[in-house]
Order: C-alpha cells, then structure tokens, then sequence
C-alpha cells in the first residue's frame, strides 16, 4: 500500500535540495530527530563500550586515558548532541505549530539555520572525537581541562555552537507561542506539551548565553593563558564551576521539562481523560523552569562552598521535587479511573513515572549536604542523574517516538512487539542502574576504570542491563524501520487522541491543516463535562 | 490550491511585527546574559584584589573612554532621531540619520583602537602577555583579561551595528521605508540602543576609579 496520494509535507518535494532548503518545521522537526538518534546510537555505543571495560577489575578492553576519554565522548554526545536538542528541537519544532494551530513557527528560516548551526557544531565536536576526544568528562572542569593535552578545543567550540542551535530554538518558539496561536486559544488551553517547551525555551535562551561565554574563557585559558580560572595567575577554577553551573543545571531541566510535556500528553490520550488539574501542570512547569536557576549550587557540596551557601542551594533544590511531585500526582489523578489503553506510549509513561520518582526521591536526599558528602562523586551520582537522565527523558523520547510515529510518518508500527520491546527497556534500565546505587553507596568512585574484585558481581549486573537495553534499541529500531515503509497505514488519528495535533491529517499536509483549526474549549476533550475552564 | 486561511503564515500584520519585537526583546535578553558572565568575573575579581583593580583603573585614559561614551550616547540619539523620522514618512532624513549613526560608531572603534594600540605599548596585555611594568602583576593580569574581554566583545558589537546601521541606512535612503513598514529600522535601533547600554556599563567599571 502507498501513502495517500494527496500532498503530505513528506511528498511535497522529494530532491534532497528540498529537504536541505526547506522552512517547513515538520520536516525540520524529522531532521532533528535524525540527527539526534545518530548520536543517541553514538553514544550508546561509547556507554556499551564503557560498560564492557568495567566487566572485568583490571584492564578489560582499554587503558585508563582511552577510558576517560570514552566518558567524555560518551557525555558530551548524550549531553549535548542527544538529550538537549532530542525532544524540544525534535518533536517541538514538528508539534507545537500542529498544536497551536499554525502555518509553521514564528521565524522558518531561524529555524532551518539552527538545524545548520547544530550540524556545523556536531561536525566540529565530531572533528575533535577523531583527533582523539578531551579526556575532561562532559563538565570541563578547570583547571584540569585548561592543562591537559587531550582536544579540548574543538570539542569546546563545538558545544559552543551548538548552543547558539538551542538559544535560536528557544528564541523561536517564544515567539511562535506568543504570537501564532489560532483565534480562540487562548493560554490555559495551551496543550501542555507547548506548555513544557514554553518553559524549556526560557530556560534555553536565558542559560546557555552564560555557558557559551564560560567555554570561551575556557578556550581563552587554553591559548592565551588568560588567568581567568588559574591560582597561579590569581584566578579562582571555583568561578568556573559556578558560571559552568548556573547554565547546566538549568540545562537537566532543559532535558526533563519537554519530557514531562510529553508524558502530560501521552497521559491524557491513554487513559482518555482530561489533564486531572490542568493548571497545576503549568504552573509546576514554569515553577520548575524558575526555581532550575537557584540551585547550581548544589554540584559543588564538596567545593568548599560556604556551609550557608550548601544549606540555601540545598533547600532549593528540594522545591523542584515539590513542583515534580505535583505533576506526578496529577498524572496518576489523570490515570485513576480512566479508560486505559495499554498501548507502548502508556508503557513508556508508566516506566517514566517511576523512574522520576525514584530517581527525583534520591535526589532529594543528595540535597541534604551531610548525606551528600558520603555520596559525592560516587557511582551512586552516576545511577542517579541516569534514572532522570536516561529513566526519565529516555522513556518520554520513546513514549513520544511511538506516540508521535503515526502523525509523523502515516503509519502504525507492530503494537505487541513494541510493548515487548518496552518492558524489556524497562527491565533493562533497571539492570543496569540499580546496581551502580548498591556500587556507589559501597564507595565506588564515578569516572574510574579500575575496581577492587568485590565489587565485581554488580558490574557484571550492570553490564547484562545495558546488553538488554542495547538489545531493546535494537528491537525499536528495526520495527521502526520495517514499518516506515510497510506498516499498517495509520489513518489519521490511530489513537483516538483528542490532542490538536491530531485535528489535521497524518502526515500533515505542508500547510498542516487543510481547514482553520477551531479550539472551542480546554486543552483536551475527552469528556464534555469534565473540560476543566469551559466557561 | 489550499485556500488562503490555512496557507497564510501570519493572522495579521500586528501578529507579524509582534513576533518580530518579541524574537528581538529575547535576543537582547540573551545577549545580556553572554554579557553577565564577564560582569560576574569582573565583580568576583574585583573583590578579591580591590587595590590592584583600582591601581590598574587610574592607568586608563579616562578622556578617550568619555569621549566614547559621548559618541556613542550621541549614535544612539540619533538612531532614535531616525526611528521617529521613519515613522513619520521621512525615510531619507532617517537613512541620513542612521548612517550619521554608523559613522560615530567607525569613530568610536577607531578611538578603541588608539587605545589597544597604548596598551599594546605599555604591555597591558592580558594574561600571559601581560607586562606592565606599573601595576603589580597579580591581579592587575586579570584586570587587563577582562578589560580586553569586556572591551572587545563590545567592539565587536560594535563592528555588527555598524554594519546594520549602513545597511538600514542605504535602504532607508533609497525609500524602502516609511510610515508603512518601519519595523527593520525598529529593530536595528533596538540593537544599537542594546550597544549603548551595555558600554555605559562597561565605562564605569573599567574607566572611572
């Protein structure tokens, strides 16, 4: 069976010139996303390779300095080339003018030069992987990453253009939100995934300014011998971690936030309800968004940082659990007697929710500065920014890639075998960083290649969850694959969703919508009586 | 052909400029951001060699940075001169403006000039290169990093505006502007405006002991 004949954004235009030219956010939105799986396939080779060398005590398959280096190339393509630009770059730019109702986002061509940043700052961190990698982890940390010999440079100047990519998206949905929703909808019927990259885009144009110039100095330290971040030259490597900071921890609320987006969506279609307190979700989402800023701190317990300075971040920290908790509550308010179908985006959400809260509870311990110290830099901090990390935006990027599938591609992938592939994601995750707890709580350090033989039986544990969940990649790639061409044509809207996205064709027509969209009520619709602001 | 409803981008004109002032207002926020990490360093610095910095403050040349300072308040002036003379239908007078604007900019970069050339002779370098004879190198080093960093990332600026105000400025005079459609003039003013404000920051901590 073929497409529909008719003139999708998919058909309209098959020369690679009109993919490489294009203003059309959709088709902009699916770039994203390739290029972003790329590098999640990159860098989960790095993380494969990472847990192979901790297989054994000893020496596995690498040296320590090729071992460090896998870390960084492993962090910094995850980091920066995967989770920040996975979700809002990817599945925003194609859905928020779908969901808003618009032709395309405020500024196309912004937006087409911003996928050209990201690939002109890949190519360049890509160029510095080849030159051998930096050996600095994905944080820089001065003054190691000023003195040592590895390719910091280019590695640095490409994370520095990327981050223009992000602050143009950023720019750009501000401004498309602001400014190009359809007559009628107003912002509390906003759905809440344009809500979550609202917040996301904030975040993005306010934090990563501050990163861009941090790298510089960094560069600057490296050849001209700037002093900046140098005792020797009466600088203080403290600043670094605070200016370095201030932009990344915003930047894991960069990563979570449009997760949570997605997860309200994805909620709300499985269970056939209406959002069970709609306002509660944006207002944590923005509170998120404000309160990420005042707790950079909190990395640097053990920095000497003043015991006042630890205790303020500390408690501030804290407030972002309360903000999650109360999403977490109004997704299983929005769950509880709801028409559930069982479907791989719900099994992903399930899995997402877990994942947030266990890991989002443990870290709220790693708030309090005296259990902290027992924690810092253990393998236990790898197992926790993992569970929000990879448990938490890994699974929403999933859910959004099985929920989303149908709308981008116009067809419907094999259901039993993603739900089979799900749980095996599940269980994998589990089996790779509950042990990394049990490793770090034992007093395994992070970033070390070598360990004493009792530590053993967990690391191989570890490793068998990351072969179950390299196994599960596997599975969703290749059912992906087969079914961009041979599934089942979807139709417009497999899922019975009443999300707005799903109110124009799938694929969308490169206009998005053939008639005016209309938004007579709330967010959702799924049963009149329950719209929550219907006036 | 799709009906014009769900091909037209923009709802309304309004929508449009707004859209266009609401993408600057974030692009300037973002540039005061890039901006306040260097204030930041330079506070930090600043408290932790108090003597040294003011030391190295009463080695500037006060009179060529109040002259910048008064070139540039004067190229702001004017750009708001042209704004309004734009809006008021009267694109050439606005080019004229602006590019009279861009002019005062060249002048205050080669000012800049004048003085990296001074520094570069006494050895007021950043960093490494940093030789100066008259102010203790500790500290005073990191003086001169930032002044270098905060002055040049400015001058750079600088450079851009100066570039879009020619641009703004040969267009407006060749009559692409008016009452109608003022909004790239708009924009280029608010940018240079956005120069402005962040030199009149920069003076004061790195000129006025």
């Amino acid at each position: 069976m073929s497409p529909p004949a008719a003139e999708s954004y998919l058909t309209d235009g098959r020369t690679v010139w009109s993919w490489l030219t294009t203003h059309d956010h959709k088709r902009i939105g699916l770039m994203f996303l390739g290029l972003t799986l790329f590098f999640f396939l990159l860098g989960g080779l790095f993380a494969l390779a990472l847990r192979i060398e901790l297989l054994t005590p000893g020496r596995t398959i690498m040296g320590h300095l090729a071992y460090n280096r896998m870390f960084t190339l492993h962090g910094v393509t995850m980091v920066w080339l995967f989770m920040i630009p996975a979700i809002p770059s990817a599945f925003g730019n194609f859905l928020v003018p779908l969901m808003i109702g618009a032709r395309d986002v405020a500024f196309p061509r912004l937006n087409l030069a911003s996928v050209y940043l990201y690939v002109l700052g890949a190519s360049v961190t890509l160029w510095g992987m080849l030159e051998g990698g930096a050996d600095t982890g994905w944080t820089f940390y001065t003054p190691y990453s000023t003195t040592t010999g590895t390719a910091v440079l280019p590695v640095l100047l490409g994370v520095f253009i990327i981050g223009f990519s992000t602050i143009l998206t950023g720019l750009n949905f501000i401004a498309t939100v602001h400014t190009l929703r359809a007559p009628g909808l107003t912002w509390m019927k906003l759905p809440l995934f344009v809500w979550a990259i609202y917040g996301t885009s904030i975040i993005q144009v306010l934090a990563t300014p501050v990163l861009g110039m941090v790298l510089l100095l960094v560069a600057l330290e490296r050849v001209v011998g700037a002093g900046i971040f140098d005792p020797a030259r009466g600088g203080d490597p403290l600043l670094f971690q605070h200016l370095f900071w201030f932009y990344s921890h915003p930047a894991v609320y960069i990563m979570v936030l449009p997760s949570m987006g997605v997860i309200s969506e994805a909620v709300c279609a499985f269970s056939r309800k209406n959002a069970f307190s709609y306002r509660m979700i944006v207002y944590s989402t923005l509170g998120i968004a404000f309160v990420g800023f005042f707790t950079w701190g909190h990395h640097m317990f053990a920095s000497g940082q003043s015991t006042f300075g630890s205790g303020a971040f500390g408690a501030m920290s804290m407030l972002v659990a309360i903000f999650t908790a109360i999403k977490i509550f109004s997704w299983l308010g929005t769950l509880y007697r709801g028409s559930i179908a069982l479907e791989s985006p719900l099994l992903y959400t399930l899995g997402f929710m877990f994942f947030l809260f266990f890991g989002g509870m443990i870290g709220v311990a790693y708030a309090t500065t005296s259990l902290n110290l027992h924690w810092h830099d253990t393998y236990s901090v790898v197992a926790h920014f993992h569970f929000i990390m990879v448990g938490a935006t890994v699974m929403a990027f999933l859910a959004a890639l099985h929920y989303w599938f149908p709308k981008m591609s116009g067809r419907c992938f094999p259901a039993k075998l993603a739900n089979g592939a799900a749980v095996l994601i599940i269980f994998g995750f589990i089996t790779t960083f509950v042990p990394q707890f049990l490793l770090g709580n034992l007093g395994m350090p992070r970033r070390y290649a070598d360990y004493p033989p009792h530590f053993q039986s967990l690391h191989v544990a570890s490793t068998a969850g990351a072969s179950l969940l390299a196994f599960g990649f596997l599975i969703i790639a290749g059912y992906l694959a087969w079914s961009l061409k041979s599934g089942a044509v979807a139709g417009d809207n497999p899922w019975g969703s009443e999300g707005f996205e799903w109110k124009s064709a799938s694929p969308p027509p490169t206009h998005n919508f053939s008639t005016p969209p209309k938004y007579p009520t709330g967010p959702h619709e799924y049963a009149r009586e329950e719209v929550p602001h219907a006036a | 052909m799709p009906p014009e409803a769900v091909t037209e981008h923009w709802g309304s004109e309004g929508a449009r400029r707004q859209a266009a002032y609401l993408g600057m207002w974030v692009f300037i926020a973002t540039e005061v951001l890039l901006f306040a990490g260097l204030f930041t360093a330079y506070g930090v610095y600043r408290s932790v060699y108090p003597e040294v910095f003011r030391a190295a403050q009463l080695t500037m040349d006060v009179g060529l940075g109040t002259l910048n300072t008064f070139l540039l308040v004067t190229s702001s002036i004017l750009v708001a001169l042209a704004v309004h003379a734009v809006r008021g239908d009267r694109p050439g007078l606005g080019g004229a403006l602006l590019l009279a604007a861009a002019l005062l900019g060249v002048v205050f970069l080669a000012v800049k000039g004048v003085e990296y050339a001074h520094h570069v002779k006494e050895g007021g370098l950043p960093g490494d290169a940093y030789r100066f004879t008259e102010v203790p190198r500790v500290g005073a080093s990191l003086f001169f990093t930032l002044y270098f960093l905060l002055t040049g990332f400015h001058a750079l600026h600088v450079t851009v505006g100066v570039g879009v105000l020619t641009v703004l400025g040969v267009r407006s005079a060749a009559g692409t502007f008016g009452a109608g459609y003022a909004t790239p003039v708009e924009l280029g003013g608010m940018y240079w405006h956005l120069v402005d404000v962040v030199w009149l920051f920069v003076y004061p901590i790195l000129y006025l002991a």
